[in-house]
């Protein structure tokens, strides 16, 4: 179950579509937040504020590749392997990320701090290497930049 | 050329609402009140503007039909949801040119007779997302968007619509699923979205750079505007250079520059001074050309002629380095992981396609491989639900057409014959 503040919210999102069922996507999301990640609570209560079946939210929510299914690290990396980033070198920063900090495609760290997802392109090509992590854009990466960048993550 | 996708982009406060009135903003949504929606129409129709999404439909054609379709209420979509590899070009406009995109989306809701807009939004942009959502809630306060524009009883509302990370959804009809919260899966046609679309009404799906050229089309008039670039596709194109060049970057260009000019005249040539092996022009999902034949003017008519297509502007340019075969691979691997599911064609063929790729790429293909491709993506072209799958036989055939020798290479010599180790 979502608290008061969060259905307020939703139902606030809702009134911006003529469906209830169009608020789903930005449900799901603020789901994802108030959870961590879309497990069996999150998708019942997404399903008991808009009405929509738990099996059409699991459905859909599984279609998108930016919900998430299994706790995450605190911090999502978010790398770039496609052509302009992969013809620049992300490669080897992925190489990079595993030796030097055990972070594995859609692994997590130890000590929690850190998840890898591994991007289709994120929009920042012309700036290749390129990263999200969180919300934040880096780009132009090097090794060097990522231990630098990666510091600022606690 | 004067700028107008990317004007005040050196302005670091671009994105607030009174820098773009400083700059003349906003007044052109007054301007085109005092036409008829139809003479608004009619003016797009004059200045030849096509859709800058990669398909190049006529803008006005579209607008037609929806708004003559006899449903209501109407809704306008922009767009955004900039997925294609190599493609950077929308995300200036919505990150620092928020308010060029909202004017052009009013004028346009007014012109279709639409009263609500979303802006589908690729998940991959929150700071986009919150660049568009504070100017939204600015033009709301300055009366631009709302119940009663200008005090003349138009109204628009805009939201914006996050994705969550598909590509696919940046397919239209797939898009209108995502936005109605379903999975996005692109839909059949006909009927088309213009009379059935978003919520079962009439929609007109148009791309951020496309809405961004609308004031600038009311502002000077469809006759000044249809003598930049190409006569028979006019306008400023912005075109997103990534890859081995001096220069990456968005350039705001006439329509029809030639792509050699692009590469070596704005974007200051070959990276490090090498050699020049291919271009992807207009996205990973347009055909490949080589080095010799990059002289063809970047438009959506002339595209075609020489082999390949705009697509969204995307150019990435490839250096002597590059291994083409690992390249057609990755953009494989990519079509597999956002193929929908929905046809068998795309579904089973991308894999198959990857697969087959990945083994010439790790020095275990076979002889008969390459025909292998050519019979899988033969038989997927044209008989797939929507362009993705397409697009997947078709990137394998054009890297075979261009590149068979060192596909061929890679097969005889049992490795990547690209790697130097
Ligand atoms: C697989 C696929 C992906 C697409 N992705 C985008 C996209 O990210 N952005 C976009 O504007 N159009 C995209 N399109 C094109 C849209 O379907 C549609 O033609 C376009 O949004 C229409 O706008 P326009 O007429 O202004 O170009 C895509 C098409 C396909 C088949
Ligand atoms: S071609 Fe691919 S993406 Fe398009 S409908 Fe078929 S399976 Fe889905
Ligand atoms: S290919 Fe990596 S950001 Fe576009």
């Amino acid at each position: 179950m979502f608290n008061e503040t969060v259905l307020k919210e939703i139902k606030q999102i809702s009134g911006k579509y003529p469906t209830t069922r169009a608020a789903l996507l930005p449900a799901l999301y603020v789901a994802q937040r108030e959870f961590g990640h879309l497990g069996a609570d999150a998708y019942e209560a997404v399903s008991d504020v808009l009405g929509v079946p738990k099996a059409i939210a699991r459905g859909v929510g599984t279609f998108y590749a930016m919900y998430k299914h299994k706790p995450m690290g605190r911090h999502i990396v978010q790398l770039c392997t496609n052509v302009s980033c992969m013809i620049l070198g992300a490669e080897k920063l992925s190489d990079f990320l595993k030796n030097k900090y055990g972070l594995e495609p859609g692994g997590i760290t130890p000590d929690g701090r850190f998840s890898l997802v591994i991007m289709e392109c994120i929009g920042a090509c012309g700036t290749a290497p390129a990263m999200l992590v969180n919300d934040d854009f880096y780009e132009n990466l090097t090794e060097k930049y990522i231990e630098e960048i990666l510091e600022k993550y606690k | 050329m004067e700028k107008v996708l990317l004007k005040n982009m050196e302005n670091p406060n671009s994105a607030d609402i009174n820098e773009y009135k400083k700059i003349g903003g906003y007044k052109n949504i007054p301007k085109a009140f005092e036409f008829q929606p139809k003479e608004i129409i009619e003016e797009v129709k004059l200045s030849g503007l096509r859709g800058r999404g990669g398909a190049g439909f006529p803008v006005a054609m579209k607008w037609t039909f929806a708004s003559a379709y006899p449903n209501f209420p109407k809704y306008l979509l922009c767009n955004a949801d900039e997925g294609e590899p190599g493609t950077f070009k929308d995300r200036p406009i919505l990150e620092k040119n928020p308010h060029l995109l909202i004017e052009g989306m009013v004028i346009s809701g007014y012109a279709i007779g639409a009263e609500y807009g979303y802006i589908y939004l690729r998940g991959e942009y929150p700071h986009a997302k919150d660049v568009l959502n504070k100017a939204i809630a600015q033009a709301y306060d300055n009366g631009l968007l709302g119940d009663n524009i200008f005090n003349k009883g138009v109204r628009f509302h805009l939201t914006v619509h996050q994705g969550a990370g598909a590509y696919i959804c940046g397919e239209e009809t797939a898009l209108i699923e995502s936005l109605e919260g379903d999975k996005g899966q692109p839909r059949i046609k006909p009927p088309f979205p213009v009379n059935v679309g978003a919520f079962s009404k009439p929609t007109v799906v148009n791309n951020v750079e496309t809405l961004s050229n609308v004031p600038y089309i009311i502002e000077v008039g469809s006759e000044a505007y249809s003598k930049i670039g190409s006569q028979e596709c006019p306008g400023p194109k912005l075109y997103c250079v990534s890859g081995h060049v001096e220069k990456p970057g968005v350039y705001e260009l006439p329509m029809g520059t030639v792509l050699r000019d692009i590469i070596y005249m704005h974007c200051g040539g070959i990276k490090g001074g090498k050699r020049l092996k291919a271009v992807i022009p207009g996205g990973a999902t347009t055909p490949i050309l080589p080095a010799e034949k990059i002289d063809c003017p970047m438009d959506f008519v002339n595209m075609p002629k020489h082999g390949s297509m705009l697509g969204s502007g995307a150019i990435i340019v490839m250096d002597e380095s590059v291994c083409l075969v690992k390249v057609c691979y990755r953009i494989l691997k990519f079509l597999e992981h956002e193929s929908c599911g929905k046809c068998t064609p795309c579904r089973e063929g991308t894999g198959w396609l990857r697969s087959i790729l990945g083994r010439i790429e790790n020095g275990e293909g076979a002889e008969g491989d390459i025909d292998l491709l050519l019979s899988v993506s033969g038989n997927m072209a044209g008989k797939t639900f929507c362009p993705l799958g397409d697009g997947a036989a078709s990137v394998t055939q054009n890297f075979i057409k261009h590149f068979r020798n060192e596909f061929e290479e890679h097969i005889k010599r049992a490795k990547c014959v690209m790697r130097n180790e």
